[in-house]
């Protein structure tokens, strides 16, 4: 299809069965935009056209809302597109090489599409599959794990007979909850429907009081009181109130959310009504992020055999006037919509940028109503509080963090996979536990979050000390802490908005800095510049996005500067420019490329 | 205008700024009332006419020793602003060099130099070079529009030509692409600016405060020497 010619009839009559199932609905313009793809394979200009007249938008915003999210193609694209995850983890599990065997075998260049058009092969940020990694995403739908040279050399010749990927051998898209380590809220779980009973037993205004007994804080790595949110949420005037699951688990090297979503969803639905309960609210969202795709029809599933049940809709548990159903929006590859008000903009069929705050979703959230947004944990752990009492919640782990924190643990260790513990855990337990061996160093809450060190091993996880959205990621002795930060900074670029000055060239600076000392070509000054970056961006970002950006290289430079100061030419040797990179216009007006008119590549 | 900007005698409340006393009025941000009051704190995407935005970061203060964009923070009692101080002129200055290292921003070729915002904020910051490696970006210029020149070299994302066309409910313009390679996009099947429903009249066509979006054969009707910051530098400007 050229970018330009018409929809064809079949492709026209197919999207305005989809504007119509969506009520023609501006709001949903992300999902129409995302069913339409699965559809077509991409987005050509006639389709956003289209799509842009039946929901009165301009077709501006329809094509800044479609190039904003990186699942999202307004450039032909592959038949056939295969993401590899391109968290650190899976670097470590040797996915590069395995990402050069595959385009070998299918003679196509990285990040182009080959020229018949049947396939498209490229990176994407972590997919959260880095306990059974490597891992790749096909067509923004079917993942498959694990893989080895022999996998991808049948993937490449399935490909090349067009087999479609619902035909692959079905072991390949296996997915392993890997709980390794359970305790109360992964152990046994209330039979659907007693803990929402329980709650309804009482008035939300007590059911509310019991939450804040229970000192819950919210999982998804911000830790505000979950039941100071919830008040705040009631008490706010507005039409309609919203409960929001925040299902976008994007921190790198993050997976809890995913095992959640498999094996306990009946017990998040469950705490998400608990809170239409309590903050008066008729109808929740999850907001599920791209990555898992294929676990949106067993949550329907789920969601469906709840209304059967009578813990969804109308009179709610035979209880007149409690009405509350939940529908799912699929995110389309966008980390920063991990932020509740850019969640809440997707929500809304928009570019995926935080607002301006205050006013708190709380107040001001879905479509300007009051709206609680929380993590997929936190919901789990209300169920469990409904059941158990806030008392019983607040007696598990330390005064500050109550309760349990679920772990995804993953890199150098014999034994990754889901553990769960009381906050205050020691970290070096956690190390012992997953058999982790020679450890240099972990990195706790993903990329945003702390980077420690073997001489800190005897921290502990909770607010007071080691804060977590639930990453754990180990580094033994043999890796490049370097190398490490590296990818790190090249995952924030890589999802930087661009909304903001500081984060959006900020990040870009960052990843160019740290290339060049990969390159041989840096020097101490360098690491000054980088230092420089890191304040700026601490203090001067819209989101927490570009503020936490700068924590790996930071860390990293702090714990591991030896890491750093092996790729440095000179510690003290000052580069006054790169000499390959003045070879570029020379490159361009001779129109070469070849390995001889790269520097690196002569003796 | 100057409705908009009275301040309401019943509910008056002050803040300070680098120790002067401010006044404000319901509603007001601490970069609206600085202005009000003659304070210049540096901005670029802020303009007095239009919501904040908050995206240049230009105007971040500390407050009560936090830090947060002046434009989007609403003013209240008691606050203790800090905006002129070495530490905070030195990020603005980074973010300055940040904005001019991500565009392609050719001073001596520009017909906007003189009256241009960015500029006029670099010297205000006592910038001397770019200090970071230039991006070079591979940008779009858009001449097809008889009257109006659009730029992409030169555009820094503060999106006023969006907000101003929105207010004039034409919405020409919307922001496109993330990250780095964030763009402005033009309202228009083609994607080109003749066809869309500008209008040089328009205030979308005018507010651009660097040279992204300029009239065509205007180029030096005004003299260099007699631009808007050649006879004060920003920080003199009236509020407006």
């Amino acid at each position: 299809m050229n970018a330009n010619s018409p929809l064809s009839a079949q492709a026209a009559a197919e999207l305005q069965s989809m504007l119509k199932r969506h009520g023609s609905d501006p709001h949903a313009l992300v999902q129409i935009l995302r069913e339409f793809q699965a559809f077509a394979g991409w987005l050509p200009r006639p389709a956003l056209l289209h799509v842009a007249k039946a929901l009165n938008l301009t077709l501006a915003h329809v094509q800044g809302v479609a190039d904003f999210y990186r699942f999202f193609h307004t450039e032909p694209v592959g038949a056939y597109r295969v993401l590899f995850s391109n968290n650190i983890t899976d670097r470590m599990l040797g996915n590069e090489a395995l990402l050069r065997q595959l385009c070998g075998l299918l003679k196509v260049a990285r990040n182009q599409m080959r020229a018949d058009g049947l396939v498209s092969v490229t990176t994407s940020s972590c997919t959260g599959l880095c306990d059974q990694g490597p891992a790749v995403l096909i067509n923004h739908h079917q993942v498959v794990t694990r893989l080895t040279q022999e996998r991808i050399a049948q993937m490449a010749e399935l490909i090349e007979q067009q087999v479609p990927a619902e035909q692959w051998p079905a072991e390949w898209s296996h997915v392993d909850d890997q709980i390794r380590l359970a305790d109360v809220k992964l152990g046994p779980q209330p039979p659907p429907g007693s803990a929402l009973a329980a709650a309804l037993a009482r008035e939300p205004q007590a059911m509310l009081d019991d939450l804040k007994r229970s000192k819950l804080r919210g999982r998804g790595g911000a830790g505000y009181a979950t039941g100071t949110k919830w008040q705040l949420c009631r008490n706010a005037a507005g039409q309609v109130h919203y409960v929001i699951c925040n299902a976008d688990e994007g921190e790198p090297g993050t997976f809890k959310d995913r095992v959640l979503l498999t094996s306990y969803a009946d017990t998040l639905f469950e705490g998400m009504t608990i809170a239409a309960w309590a903050v008066g609210a008729s109808r929740g969202l999850m907001y599920l992020r791209g990555e898992y795709r294929y676990l949106l029809e067993p949550l329907e599933s789920s969601l469906q055999r709840r209304r059967d049940m009578g813990l969804l809709g109308n009179s709610i548990q035979g209880r007149p006037g409690f009405d509350f159903d939940i529908t799912i929006h699929v995110g389309a590859g966008a980390y920063v919509c991990g932020e509740e008000s850019a969640l809440i903009e997707s929500l809304e069929g928009k570019r995926g940028v935080p607002r301006i705050r205050p006013p708190f979703p709380v107040e001001h959230g879905y479509l300007g109503q009051p709206t609680t947004v929380n993590n997929v944990e936190t919901f789990c752990a209300v169920t469990h509080i409904a059941v158990h009492g806030g008392a019983w919640w607040a007696g598990i782990g330390t005064p500050q963090s109550t309760g349990t924190k679920i772990h995804s643990v993953s890199g150098d260790c014999e034994r990754p996979g889901i553990y769960e513990y009381p906050f205050g855990t020691r970290i070096g337990r956690i190390l012992e536990d997953c058999g982790a061996r020679d450890t240099q160093a972990v990195q706790v809450g993903g990329p945003s979050g702390v980077c420690l060190s073997a001489l800190e091993f005897d921290r502990h996880i909770g607010f007071e000390d080691v804060p977590t959205a639930g990453a754990f990621m180990v580094f033994d002795r043999s890796r490049d802490m370097f190398e490490v930060a590296r990818n790190f900074a090249h995952f924030f670029a890589h999802e930087s908005c661009g909304f903001c000055t500081p984060c959006r060239v900020g990040t870009e600076l960052v990843v160019r800095q740290l290339d060049k000392l990969k390159r041989g070509y840096g020097s101490s000054a360098d690491i000054q510049v980088l230092y420089e970056l890191d304040k700026l961006m601490h203090g001067a970002t819209h989101c927490g996005l570009g503020a936490g950006a700068c924590n790996p290289l930071r860390d990293t430079i702090a714990k591991f500067r030896p890491a750093y100061e092996q790729h440095l030419k000179s510690l003290h040797f000052v580069a006054g420019f790169d000499m390959d990179a003045e070879l570029s216009q020379a490159r361009r007006v001779t129109g070469r490329n070849d390995s001889g008119a790269h520097l690196e590549n002569l003796e | 205008m100057m409705n908009d900007h009275r301040i309401d005698a019943l509910s008056p409340g002050t803040f300070a700024l680098d120790g002067h006393e401010v006044e404000f009025g319901p509603g007001d941000s601490i970069l609206q009332a600085a202005r009000r009051a003659g304070h210049y704190i540096p901005h670029l995407c802020w303009h007095p006419d239009f919501a904040a935005h908050g995206s240049c970061r230009l105007c971040t203060v500390k407050v009560n020793g936090r830090t947060g964009a002046a434009c989007t923070i609403a003013a209240s009692s008691g606050q203790d602003v800090e905006s002129d101080t070495p530490e905070l002129n030195a990020q603005r200055k980074t973010l300055l060099q940040m904005l001019f290292v991500e565009g392609n921003h050719f001073c001596p070729s520009c017909e906007k130099s003189g009256n241009c915002l960015l500029q006029a904020t670099a010297y205000q910051m006592g910038m001397e070079g770019p200090h970071f490696e230039e991006f070079y970006p591979n940008r779009r210029v858009d001449a097809s529009h008889p009257d109006l020149l659009l730029d992409l070299n030169r555009c820094i994302l503060c999106g006023l030509c969006v907000r101003a066309s929105a207010q004039e409910g034409k919405h020409v313009f919307a922001m496109g692409g993330r990250g780095v390679s964030s763009h402005l996009l033009v309202n228009s099947e083609s994607g080109q600016l003749d066809d869309s429903a500008i209008g040089p009249t328009d205030r979308a066509a005018n507010i651009c405060p660097v040279g992204a979006i300029l009239p065509k054969r205007r180029g030096f009707v005004i003299p260099i020497g007699q631009r808007r910051f050649d006879s004060h530098p920003v920080s003199q400007e009236d509020a407006t």
